[in-house]
């Protein structure tokens, strides 16, 4: 029987666990230090918040991989060696493979700071991160200030989960306007602006020159690059993004860049191993994707191609139209298709803009200038219906038959106010044009005639 | 885990001493109870009524500005912070104190009534008392202990439903149903019914005199809807008591399927009844503790459906018992009776059977088990039973057993006392025959379902965790399959929970309502084709 081991159980090495039990027999073996049981990564905050124990973020039981024959080990893996076929474990055990999966996601990024090894200074990525936070950070008596440092997705979580217990939160951002590197200036601003709502110090256009130690070689204080102002602080979060997590592979002879270079079947350069998700880097990238996609979805997706591969129907990995979502305190945010931001804005993209007067919400659709080809919509408060912008995207729809069929997008819970009337209002003022709202509709929306 | 001090707080906000305002508002609430507790220990009040209007309003004023103290101040949005670091809301030590509490309340209140100080002639005294002039008011009768329980579950359905509309305040759908709840509550529940009994012996009633009605009850939730004494009292009291009768039987036979085949059970579960109107406000501090596993599920799905067997075997019969055998005199005799309900459980089954027996897959079985239970025991009945007998017992005997085990134990004392230990849909997922039998309804025949958003699910567990049904819903939701449970109430939590807007409760065609293929959008289209071929 094939043996097929899968270094880490993130979601991308459980989907491709999953899927290669559901088509076949073959023995799966899942090697992973950091856990015993796979958990969602995305869910951390909500552990430290209370609004959940960390069994709730474990999605399945733990008599699930013992029912479906996934065999478990606890261990970390020094080495890869291709020629032989085999790992060391805990550098004391050999695990023979027939077909190995590197799956080991990401590592925080640290650019180096002087003082970023310090106590009381971390990043927010693993389980041990998360405990490591109920040390540095209980309470707000144990710390009085949090300084964070990086505004992305990771930073606004863990300013958050701080908010949580009371601890005042400095947030340190690089660009001008938070996370504009990927949002729209609008969006960008509509973020800033509920950040400080939430009395999180914001500070844009801010830099970290070094962190400081007292005498016990703890995090003291904060030195500001830009204006050489010290900031007292008991804890340091380090969130300017992550990188693939390879350094065990160096000697391994696997082909490398940032992330283990993967082709379009996701094969390393070595027989028989393959890496999925945050640790995989295409050799080009895919349509507008990023070589490395640190995405949930894209460990999810990555799993289920690598799958079928190992199961003898070798296939390409083709991701389809692009989706993402978060959550920034308490709006939510998702995206499908391509929306740029004011830096990465394509010659050909045109973009409408709409926010709430009030309220915090607010949606930007994306466009071809020419041929009025709809490209995208980032909507921020409004839930929008994925299988709808999917379809739309599919069928290249122009961006009037997007705005006009608005209705059927919406994903809100019932009840809630729609705003697609004022939204078509400010669109065909913007572009002088007269397109109505249709009403939604069922048939459309579920395809039935 | 986290080293917080246990905190009574009951409002999901992270453990902090209480506030100032939470302060003098506990002191407030504290103080109303204790007008009860007084009146427990036989203190006389002179002035009843002033007192007990003071005592209910201070309890009610105390809850509501707690809460409003707890979420004025904050944006809208989710207020799960800190749930499971208080003692109270995650089975800590103030969860049991509480648990036991109420449980020690429910039993005093179900078979101790005289502690209560019911007294069954001449005055009432200690708490039912207390409550005699509100009730002479209402329905021109003193008060009983059901009266007594009656007004506080009222208020506590106010109250802790003020403090759900505030903590949801940003999602219309919950605030829309709350209300509803309340409007349910204090109106058909309470005041109605009151008001009814004030018309007993009027010449609108012919003299006659009506049972104790609440319209919104339905048989099987009123189990005793159907027996003698309320059909001699609706029988008796002209036009309007037959009306009243033919309309209990419309609303389990007519009403609830139309509505919950345009709407799921929730029209019912979460916005009208009133064991799920109290679930929902003061238990909805408890919602994170009902149980996930699918153990649990399975232990759910015997418990239910056997008392759904139970119940219609002993209503069965209770009516056997008291029709007569002589069609002169009545066209509904005992065997037409009995070969109704036969005829009647034998055509539901096979049209299941026939028409939808591709969904019903894994709970043909237990169906089958129920009905074949039924089945036999009223074939059973028809040969080996006398006239005092039914299916071999008195039905006396079941009628006595069923409302002391599930109506008394439990509805109440289980299902409402253990709120801070199993949840606070314990009754509901597990004894509840209305809702087994509008489940039934919501699986196979209904518009209902919570839409899976593609593929946006990340996993991470909020929406299983706040299911009040101990729904596993992450298991549909990351395979990108909706979510069609019969135990679902659709309370819209799940929805309001998820990070990524990922779930939808919505009415929509019949046709792929269950998607039991793993279509996550966002993947290659070949790979989806292929992953949902096997
Ligand atoms: C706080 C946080 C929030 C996030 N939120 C979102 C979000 O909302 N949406 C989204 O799309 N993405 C989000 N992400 C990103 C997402 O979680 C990742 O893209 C995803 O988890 C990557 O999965 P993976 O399976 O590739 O790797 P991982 O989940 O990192 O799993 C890899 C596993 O391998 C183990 N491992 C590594 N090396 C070794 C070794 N040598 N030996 C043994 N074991 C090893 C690791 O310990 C780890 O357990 C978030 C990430 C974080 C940290
Ligand atoms: S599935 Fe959602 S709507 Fe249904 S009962 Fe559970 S939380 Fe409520
Ligand atoms: S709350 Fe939303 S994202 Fe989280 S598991 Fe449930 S459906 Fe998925």
């Amino acid at each position: 029987m094939e043996n097929i081991v899968i270094i880490g159980n993130g979601i991308a090495g459980v989907s491709a666990a999953r899927h290669i039990r559901k088509l076949s027999d073959k023995r799966i073996i899942i090697v992973s230090a950091e856990t015993d049981y796979f958990f969602s990564r995305t869910a951390l905050m909500y552990v430290y918040m209370g609004h959940m124990k960390f069994d709730h973020i474990q999605p399945y039981e733990n008599w699930f991989w013992e029912k479906n024959r996934i065999e478990l080990v606890r261990a970390y893996v020094n080495t890869v060696d291709t020629e032989h076929k085999q790992l060391l474990l805990d550098g004391s055990k050999i695990l023979k493979y027939d077909k190995l999966i590197i799956a080991t996601g990401s590592k925080p990024n640290k650019f180096g700071w002087p003082g970023q090894d310090l106590h009381g200074v971390q990043g927010l990525y693993s389980k041990q991160d998360l405990d490591l936070l109920e040390v540095n950070a209980p309470n707000k008596e144990v710390c009085k200030r949090a300084v964070i440092v990086g505004g992305g997705l990771i930073g606004i979580e863990l300013a958050e989960m701080l908010r949580s217990r009371d601890i005042p939160v400095t947030f340190l951002v690089r660009e001008r306007s938070f996370w504009d590197g990927v949002l729209p200036k609008g969006e960008s601003q509509l973020i800033n602006e509920h950040i400080k709502e939430h009395h999180i110090d914001l500070r844009l256009s801010t830099n970290l020159k070094e962190i400081k130690a007292d005498q016990n070689g703890k995090v003291k204080s904060i030195i500001i690059e830009e204006t050489g102002e010290e900031l007292a602080c008991d804890m340091v979060g380090l969130t300017a993004g992550v990188t693939p997590n390879i350094d065990f592979l160096k000697d391994s002879g696997i082909e490398l860049g940032k992330g283990i270079k993967v082709n379009r079947f996701l094969e390393t350069s070595a027989k028989d191993v393959y890496a999925i998700g945050d640790c995989a880097e295409q050799h080009e990238a895919i349509g507008n994707r990023r070589p490395i996609e640190a995405v949930w979805y894209t460990g999810r997706m990555m799993g289920e191609t690598v799958a079928q591969t190992i199961c003898g129907n070798k296939l390409e990995y083709k991701p389809g139209h692009w989706f993402n979502s978060a959550k920034f305190l308490d709006i939510e945010y998702q995206t499908y298709g391509w929306v740029f931001s004011s830096r990465g804005k394509q010659d050909y993209e045109e973009q409408f803009h709409w926010r709430h007067p009030s309220e915090k919400i607010c949606i930007t659709v994306s466009f071809h200038k020419e041929t009025n080809l709809f490209l995208g919509i980032n909507t921020f408060g409004i839930r929008m219906r994925h299988e709808i912008f999917d379809r739309w995207l599919t069928k290249g729809r122009d961006i009037d038959y997007v705005m006009e069929h608005l209705a059927d997008a919406n994903f809100d819970p019932e009840f809630y106010k729609q705003y697609e009337k004022e939204i078509v209002l400010k669109f065909n003022s913007d572009f002088s044009k007269s397109i109505q709202t249709k009403k939604k509709s069922l048939k459309r929306i579920f395809q039935f005639n | 885990m986290s080293n917080y001090d246990r905190s009574m707080a009951l409002t999901g906000q992270p453990p902090k001493t209480l506030s100032r305002n939470q302060k003098i508002a506990t002191l407030i609430g504290f103080f109303g109870l204790a007008i009860v507790l007084l009146a427990a220990f036989n203190i006389n009040f002179t002035n009843k009524g002033l007192w007990l209007s003071i005592s209910l309003v201070s309890i009610t004023t105390g809850t509501i500005w707690f809460a409003w103290d707890a979420y004025s101040n904050k944006e809208p949005g989710i207020k799960n912070d800190g749930v499971w670091f208080k003692s109270i809301s995650s089975k800590g030590f103030w969860g049991w104190i509480a648990g036991i509490a109420l449980t020690s309340f429910y039993i005093i209140l179900y078979f101790y009534p005289e502690y209560l100080g019911l007294v069954a002639k001449g005055d009432n005294k200690g708490v039912i008392g207390l409550f005699d002039p509100l009730s002479r008011l209402l329905s021109g009768n003193p008060a009983s202990q059901w009266f007594v329980y009656g007004t506080f579950y009222t208020v506590a359905i106010l109250a802790f439903g003020i403090k759900f509309i505030w903590k949801y305040r940003h999602n219309r759908y919950e605030r829309i149903r709350t209300i509803s709840v309340i409007f349910f509550q204090t109106g058909f529940a309470f005041i109605i019914p009151e008001l009814m009994a004030r018309l007993n012996g009027s010449s609108v009633l012919n003299g006659g005199s009506l049972p104790y009605y609440d319209l919104k009850n339905m048989w099987p939730l009123n189990y005793y809807n159907f027996e003698g004494y309320r059909i001699k009292g609706f029988l008796s009291s002209g036009d309007i008591g037959f009306v009243l009768l033919i309309f209990g039987v419309a609303t389990i036979f007519i009403i609830s399927p139309i509505l919950t085949y345009k709407y799921g059970k929730r029209w019912y579960c979460s916005w009208v009844c009133g064991c799920g109107g109290l679930a929902e406000t003061a238990g909805d501090s408890f919602r994170q503790l009902s149980d996930k596993t699918v153990k649990a599920w399975k232990i759910e799905r015997w418990v239910v459906h056997s008392v759904v067997v139970f119940v219609t075997l002993m209503t069965t019969a209770v009516i056997y018992s008291y029709l007569g055998t002589d069609t002169s005199k009545y066209w509904l005799t005992k065997s037409t009776f009995l070969i109704s309900v036969a005829v009647l459980l034998t055509v539901i089954f096979a049209w299941v059977m026939l028409f939808k027996r591709e969904q019903f897959q894994k709970d043909a079985k237990y169906g089958a088990i129920g009905y074949m239970v039924i089945i036999l025991a009223l074939i059973g009945t028809h040969f080996l039973s006398g006239d005092g007998n039914v299916f071999l017992f008195k039905s006396e005997t079941l009628r006595k057993s069923y409302s002391f085990l599930i109506g008394s134990i439990f509805s109440g004392v289980i299902g409402t006392g253990f709120y801070p230990i199993f949840g606070n849909r314990v009754w509901c997922r597990f004894g509840c025959p209305m809702a087994a039998i509008l489940g039934f309804q919501q699986r196979l025949f209904s518009k209902f379902r919570i839409t899976t958003n593609g593929g946006q699910c990340i996993s991470c567990g909020n929406c299983s965790t706040y299911c009040e049904m101990g729904i596993d819903v992450r298991a549909y939701a990351q395979k990108g399959e909706n979510i069609v449970r019969s135990s679902c109430v659709g309370c819209g939590i799940c929805s309001a929970v998820c990070p990524r807007g990922v779930l939808k409760l919505e009415n929509g065609p019949l046709k792929g309502r269950i998607d039991s293929n793993q279509v996550l959008l966002g993947n290659d289209v070949d790979l989806m084709s292929l992953v949902n071929q096997k």
